[in-house]
């Protein structure tokens, strides 16, 4: 027993804790404090106790790194955090992957159990750094948003795959291995390069609404790459930090896919959007869409008691979220009740909707979730829905040959009114025009959400 | 192969589960990325490789530290940022 170690056990306790404290949003920002303080712990403990560092490359790194990462966390807008969760997991796994690297290219001698773990770790590490750059750059526009399919996608990542347990026995049956001597290392450039190329093939066929996914997976990949380079260094804080967020991204991957009714392994192989957007188009013609004005919006809510906000991704794409809160206010004024009703998979990230309510001040009380709201749309007068689509097509609940048949979905269809708001008519991101625009309680004001909703607001005061 | 390294893991994944299925949906995205600073804890390792024999070694132990403090400070500022903004009525 040393110092190091049982500092890096303190360092576990308090991430632990603050994970834990995060149970509530009134402790939430106390348990991110303690965390930090966990890696201080941890990080000034591994300074003070390992020998011969080199203090200058230490110094250095630290001091761009926290440039960096300053600005990011400063900077960024909230509608831009799944971007900013994107490219911090391709750090995390990058960083991983690299120490598991040096650690390789240190000559000496490596046990096979420790070679694996390079191996491992590298992998994982690797796959997730470029694996998270396009998702960052799908997410922030100049990679496209769309799947990028191509014929025979499955079978070459099948053979990429096979290539790099290939690569991995060469590198671990490598003849060349004399302890104390360095090592043939291409392959493990080979090791390198395939899981890049990996890591890029499978996030482009990853589109649109499945990014959460696709985010929370990689969250998970970036844990399990750190707790991997622990088991390189036997370290047992990396271990179990690692752990935690490897744990920690699994079950926000899972609630995705629950939200979606679709199994993990159909949202990385499936690419959805493509193959439905030959099926889409045709079920615009016989609906009986009611386009409304905001003058005519706005008597309706004069009318109304109780308001249920559903907001979607085009709600972040409008930054409308200052302007809901504007609207409620003014409604709430009037003694009408407003609830908004947050759907697991709407915007582009686990809990995005709830940070940009956050952001414009809505009290998280009102913000309820999908089993909670569900039961009040019955009483409700007007549903409003902002930029959400898949999660409110009724076509989930009845329509077997719907691809998102099976959905949980908001049950908008059952208040009074629905009052739609998109730019277009254009189908969501699932390629499927939904039947709900037709409905004979439906009505839809066009328009960017933001611009519509202080449009709606002048008139509900001029009422 | 050591068997306590093999208990403090399988015990963290239980650790992790109990503790993370009890954030609330709300918290979800400051939850990623505090986690996301979490695993920063990369650092640790970045730090130790800095001292590898070897340049190339030591270089890629200086890109793992830049990339591990990025993770690390950016993570838990914009989580605090963020858990700022929750706010009752």
């Amino acid at each position: 027993m040393n110092i190091p170690n049982i500092s890096y056990v303190l360092a576990s306790v308090l991430f632990i804790l603050g994970i834990k404290k995060l149970s509530h949003p009134k402790s939430a920002r106390n348990g991110n404090t303690l965390a930090a303080i966990g890696m201080l712990i941890a990080i000034i403990a591994t300074l003070l106790s390992e020998g011969s560092l080199n203090f200058e490359l230490i110094f250095i790194g630290m001091i761009i790194g926290t440039f960096i990462g300053a600005i990011f966390a400063i900077r960024v807008e909230m509608t831009q955090m799944p971007q900013m969760v994107a490219i911090f997991n391709g750090f995390g796994g990058g960083a991983s992957a690299l120490v598991a690297a040096a650690e390789f290219l240190k000559s000496g001698a490596i046990t096979t159990f420790t070679l694996t773990t390079i191996i491992f770790s590298v992998f994982v590490g690797t796959l997730t750094f470029t694996g998270s750059f396009i998702a960052f750059g799908k997410l922030q526009g100049f990679v496209t948003g769309k799947p990028v399919i191509f014929p025979g996608q499955n079978i070459f990542n099948i053979f990429l795959a096979g290539f790099l347990v290939y690569v991995g026995f060469r590198i671990i049956n490598n003849p060349f291995i004399v302890p104390g001597q360095q090592i043939d290392i291409s392959f493990f450039y080979y090791l390198i390069a395939v899981s890049a190329v990996l890591g890029i093939a499978l996030t482009i066929p990853i589109g649109g609404a499945d990014m959460p996914v696709v985010i929370s997976l990689l969250n998970s990949y970036s844990g399990i790459a750190a707790a991997a380079t622990g088991f390189v260094l036997m370290n047992n804080g990396l271990i179990i930090a690692g752990s935690l967020v490897g744990a920690s991204g699994i079950i926000l991957t899972n609630i995705m896919c629950k939200g979606m009714n679709r199994s993990l392994a159909n949202v990385i192989f499936g690419a959805v959007g493509l193959e439905q957007e030959t099926t889409g188009s045709d079920g615009t013609k016989q609906m009986n869409v009611k386009s409304y004005s905001t003058e005519e919006a706005a008597m309706i809510f004069d009318a109304a008691d109780k308001i249920i906000v559903v907001p979607g991704y085009g709600l972040a794409v409008a930054q409308a979220q200052h302007a809901v809160r504007e609207v409620a206010e003014f409604l709430e004024a009037q003694q009408k009740q407003v609830l908004y009703a947050i759907h697991p998979v709407a915007g582009r990230m686990p809990g995005h909707m709830n940070v940009l309510l956050a952001e414009a001040n809505i009290p998280y009380e009102q913000l309820k979730d999908l089993d909670e709201i569900n039961p009040e749309f019955e009483d409700c007068d007007v549903a409003l829905v902002l930029g959400a689509n898949d999660v409110v097509n009724p076509a989930a609940r009845h329509d077997t040959s719907s691809p998102i048949y099976g959905m949980p979905i908001l049950d908008v269809d059952k208040s009074r009114t629905v009052m739609i708001n998109k730019r277009t008519m254009n189908p969501g991101f699932a390629g499927i025009q939904n039947e709900l625009f037709g409905y004979e309680n439906s009505i839809m004001i066009f328009g960017d959400a933001k611009e519509m909703l202080q449009q709606l607001l002048k008139d509900l005061k001029d009422l | 192969m050591d068997i306590n390294i093999i208990t403090v893991f399988i015990l963290a994944i239980f650790v992790g589960f109990e503790i993370i299925t009890k954030v609330p949906p709300t918290l979800h995205t400051p939850l990623m990325s505090g986690s996301n600073a979490i695993s920063g804890i990369a650092i640790v390792g970045a730090i130790i490789s800095t001292k590898t024999g070897g340049d190339i070694g030591s270089y890629l132990g200086l890109v793992a530290v830049i990339f591990a403090t990025i993770n690390v400070v950016g993570g838990f500022m914009v989580t605090n940022r963020m858990l700022k903004m929750f706010k009752r009525k």
